[in-house]
């Protein structure tokens, strides 16, 4: 066991450069949250579903103005602010990280992926919150196959354009 | 909503998001960088902040659709995410990998990046929102043109 140890603990460190309790601990929260929501209110919350019910105050397209957006745009800007703050929380008073507020990967990226993100997840019901957590979490047969489709593209998007030169 | 709500119903989702959002923080998530180094294979942590996520909603999902009748603040039944799956699915599935693989963020991790101050971030929401307007504007023309 002592051999095995040290043998153990630099195979993890090649997989988890960063360790592995913020991102167990940070999971575990997201799903806690998701959960505080869904036990009080019965209302299975996904990320994505904003980005359309947001348009409808300002937008008279048909889709947007749909009934189940309308009645849901104001809770949905409560989650989004809920997010925010609960993010401020850690990044800004509880553990300050001036190298996280801001981030190397050029605009264009951000922009360009931004649009196909939006038109991705509202074509696609959802996003890494509502198929990825909960829709797994519900064993959905819909959002299993949508998850291995978006993982396998991103992981191929992502390699390709590390193996075109783009860094970051 | 309905006039029935209940007074803590803003609260409870504010707290949720709360929590919610402190976990992406925490997790690295909310920061693009993170995101890609997981899809390059270089640091596969990303995998427990979706799995363990996934394993509290599933069995909160559980729990509550085997022992519980009505949740508390809207009198609504509990139900697990079941979504009618078609050929968007995949699509979809497709395109917002692609986004996901050349931006590095989602839409929830986007919000939370906002949160921790970093503002470049504010360059993926508005392609985000741009997405989201385009694919409604098109599907809704589509819609009244099959009328």
């Amino acid at each position: 066991m002592d051999a095995f140890t040290p043998l153990l603990a630099s195979g993890l460190e090649g997989l988890f450069p960063r360790g592995i309790l913020p991102y167990l601990v940070g999971g575990l929260l997201v799903g806690l949250g998701a959960t505080i929501i869904y036990l009080s209110t019965g209302i299975i919350a996904g990320a994505s579903t904003f980005l359309e019910s947001t348009l409808s105050y300002v937008s008279g397209v048909e889709r947007f103005n749909r009934y189940k957006y309308v009645q849901s745009r104001d809770w949905r800007v409560v989650f989004t602010l809920g997010i925010i703050a609960g993010a401020a929380l850690w990044g800004i008073v509880l553990a300050p990280d001036p190298s996280a507020w801001t981030t190397d990967v050029q605009w264009w990226r951000l922009l360009g992926g931004g649009v196909l993100v939006g038109i991705g997840t509202r074509l696609g019901k959802g996003c890494t919150s509502g198929h990825g957590v909960c829709g797994v979490g519900s064993l959905s047969e819909t959002s299993l196959v949508n998850v291995a489709t978006f993982m396998a593209f991103a992981i191929g998007t992502a390699q390709l354009v590390a193996a075109l030169g783009v860094s970051p | 909503m309905s006039e029935r709500e209940s007074a803590l119903f803003l609260p409870a989702i504010f707290v949720g998001g709360l929590v919610f959002g402190l976990g992406l923080a925490i997790s690295g998530m909310a920061r693009p960088e993170v995101v890609l180094d997981f899809l390059q294979f270089e640091d596969f942590g990303l995998l427990f902040v979706m799995g363990g996520a996934a394993v509290v909603t599933g069995l909160a999902f559980f729990l509550a659709t085997t022992f519980l009748d009505r949740a508390p603040l809207t009198a609504t039944e509990y139900t697990r995410r079941v979504k009618e799956f078609d050929r968007n699915v995949v699509v979809g599935g497709v395109i917002f990998g692609v986004g996901w693989g050349l931006s590095g963020i989602c839409p929830g991790a986007a919000y939370a990046s906002v949160g921790i101050g970093n503002f470049p971030i504010l360059w993926a929401i508005a392609g985000m929102f741009i997405g989201a307007y385009a694919q409604g504007y098109v599907r809704s023309r589509l819609a009244n043109t099959a009328n």
